[in-house]
């Protein structure tokens, strides 16, 4: 391992199988794998593949049937429930598909939710959901519902949601998967700018392209096994890894 | 956290359709019945219980009745009192004063409109000071009757303002015809805030007497025992010395002698009737209102589903969660109270004037802003009480059970 890189999240042999009827589903089947701060990963595969599953397992959404799961070092099967959403809440940003946003709370008040969770103050809660309103490019669409929005403008909602609690880890699951080609580009670039400031990102897509043309590393899944590993050739992005040098230096003051 | 919880619930309860306000009907309908009950109940106490006017605190009164069933005053029952009864209870040692009082129901006419009503007597001498002392107040317009006066009556209150049905007031100086013979009125008698002292024609003893054609008929023998405190004792008197007058067993007594204590406990048993049967009402409109609520929370946690893991996902905790459902729960219960509260209020506020222009009293409603105050905290707790169930189930969710839908 190189110095100065750290293992964000690690999955030790992960097993998550569910009983449908007289059928067992092995959704993820034994995967093992670790993600390096800073990295952008893509999870690739067909329809059915276990991503979504492999997705929640390391986002704490969900408990593994074996085997065992660390964030920042932590076991998260030790946790408590309500130590891991938490940890969810303050580490970890997701992005959804159908974007998830909560359609009775307008695109600011859903960027704050997450915030409120955490117990911030509500002034706090405001200034940074206007922060990253202007972030995405929505600052004129902060009273404006769910609903108001088109698809590209709730996804970047979702990302700003995502971000508001700083998270190191952003979960992306199919994040242009309902988006159309020009519009998924603009989400990706966000992705993209979120890695180079030093994020570690997890994204899947059932895309190849998508995936070779933005992760640092992808692993192809296929009936809950992880089928096989490419890495982009020169590695690491390098303004990426200065950009978290810089972050972690920043943090340690 | 609880404040924040409260902002979303208010924010979802917003969002919310027909079908839940439809719920809170429960709620509404228990807390409308019992804030208009006791807005209004108070009145009509006030309102019965000032009916016993003059003989409320220091009167015992007799009448002819009892088992042997007979009508209201002046209506001829089957054995009336006599000046013999009125003579023989004067004489108990333990009653200070006993007054002749009839009441006889007659026809009154008035610039050619005629109007249905009671004329009550006026005693003479010490027993007329008694009664104008009883009744407080003195003339509003004119005076009242002295003993020489003849052929003169003093009016009721509801004359002078034109609410008896003639179709003009009437002051003093003015003639009227009561059954058929005039009368000179003399005056006006204060508001006493009752129809049966400001609907009625007062006129002495003796021209009552002739008119009505009373020979020694008493209808009530309005009785002040010596020693306030002794009502009950007076009474077991009275009733000792009627029944040897009047020779009945006791047991069998054709005749009624109420203390204002007793009279007044009647009536509030009556009242107190009434009062559990619109308490029980509304407890069970309140019990099916709750229900109603745990059935919509229910509901919609089942609907919010994919809401409940988007919140977990983005780091709700279970506690998070239950407070939100159990807080919207509370609040559509509150909801449900705040109309209840202001729609009970309006009742007993349009009760009240309803009971004044019936009886021609003068009540306040009776708006408690404590009751009202619990009523509404009442309805929070009895809501978010019935959201406990679906809060916690909500709160369980698995978030990607809910999120997948
Ligand atoms: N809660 C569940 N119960 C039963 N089967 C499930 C559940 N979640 C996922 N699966 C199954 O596990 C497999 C992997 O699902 P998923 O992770 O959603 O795949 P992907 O995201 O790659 O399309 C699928 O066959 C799916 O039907
Ligand atoms: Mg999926």
């Amino acid at each position: 391992m190189k110095e100065g890189e750290n293992i964000i999240i690690e999955l030790k042999n992960v097993y998550k199988h569910y009983h449908m009827g007289e059928n067992l589903v092995r959704a993820v089947d034994g995967v093992s794998l670790k993600v390096m701060e800073g990295e952008f990963v893509a999870i690739m595969g067909p329809s059915g593949s276990g991503k979504s599953t492999c997705m929640n397992l390391v986002g704490s959404l969900d408990v593994p049937t074996k085997g065992r799961i660390f964030l920042d070092g932590d076991d998260i099967s030790t946790l408590s429930e309500s130590d891991l959403a938490q940890i969810r809440g303050k580490k970890i940003g997701f992005i959804f598909q159908s974007f998830n946003l909560i359609p009775n709370l307008t695109a600011k008040e859903n960027i704050m939710i997450p915030m409120m969770f955490q117990g911030e103050d509500v002034y706090i809660r405001e200034n940074k959901a206007e922060e990253l309103l202007k972030l995405v490019e929505l600052a004129d669409r902060g009273n404006h519902y769910p609903n108001e929005l088109s698809g590209g403008q709730r996804q970047r909602v979702a990302i700003a949601r995502a971000l508001a609690n700083d998270p190191e880890v952003i979960l992306a699951d199919e994040p242009t998967g309902n988006l159309d080609t020009k519009t998924g580009h603009i989400v990706m670039e966000f992705l993209e700018k979120l890695n180079h400031e030093g994020r570690t990102i997890i994204m899947v897509t059932h895309d190849p392209d998508l995936a070779q043309a933005h992760a640092d590393i992808v692993y192809w899944l296929k009936d809950g096994k992880i089928e096989k590993t490419t890495k982009k050739k020169n590695g690491w992005s390098k303004t990426g890894k200065e950009k978290l040098r810089e972050l972690k230096e920043e943090r340690r003051k | 956290m609880i404040i924040d919880s409260f902002i979303l619930s208010l924010k979802n309860l917003k969002h919310r359709g027909i079908r839940s306000w439809l719920t809170l009907l429960g709620i509404f309908i228990g807390v409308t019945a019992v804030v208009s009950l006791i807005s209004l109940g108070n009145g009509l106490q006030l309102a019965v219980s000032s009916q016993f006017g003059i003989s409320s605190t220091e009167l015992i009164t007799v009448e002819a009745g009892g088992i042997t069933g007979a009508g209201p005053p002046g209506s001829g029952a089957v054995n009336p009192l006599t000046t013999k009864e009125l003579d023989a209870i004067e004489k108990i040692s333990s009653v200070k004063r006993a007054t002749r009082r009839n009441i006889a129901a007659g026809k009154l006419e008035y610039n050619d409109r005629v109007v249905f009503g009671y004329a009550a007597s006026v005693p003479s001498g010490d027993d007329r000071k008694f009664i104008y002392e009883q009744l407080g107040k003195g003339a509003v317009e004119g005076r009242l009757l002295k003993d020489s006066d003849v052929g003169k009556v003093f009016l009721g209150y509801n004359f002078y303002v034109n609410k008896v049905g003639l179709d003009k007031e009437i002051i003093s100086g003015k003639k009227v015809l009561i059954n058929d013979k005039e009368f000179e009125v003399v005056g006006i008698l204060e508001k006493q805030g009752s129809f049966i002292f400001d609907n009625v024609v007062y006129m002495n003893e003796k021209d009552m007497i002739d008119l009505f054609d009373l020979g020694d008929k008493v209808d009530i023998i309005a009785v002040q025992p010596v020693d306030k405190n002794e009502m009950d004792k007076t009474k077991a008197d009275i009733e000792r010395v009627l029944r040897r007058i009047r020779n009945v067993k006791e047991g069998e007594e054709d005749f009624v002698v109420s203390t204002p204590e007793a009279s007044l406990a009647s009536i509030n048993g009556i009242l107190a009737g009434v009062k559990a049967f619109i308490v029980i009402v509304a407890f069970i409109s309140i019990f099916i209102g709750a229900l109603g609520i745990v059935n919509t929370m229910t509901t919609s946690v089942l609907e919010r589903k994919g809401e409940i893991g988007i919140m977990k996902s983005i780091g709700a905790r279970n506690e998070h969660i239950f407070m939100q459902f159990f807080i919207e729960a509370g609040l559509l219960g509150l909801l449900g109270g705040l109309v209840g509260a202001l729609l009970g209020t309006l009742l007993g506020v349009l009760g009240t004037q309803g009971i004044n222009s019936f009886i021609g009293a003068d009540l306040k409603p009776n708006i408690d802003f404590m009751l009202i105050f619990f009523s509404l905290i009442g309805s929070f707790l009895i809501g978010a009480l019935a959201g406990i169930i679906p809060a916690m189930r909500a709160s369980k969710q698995n978030p990607v059970d809910a999120l997948r839908g």
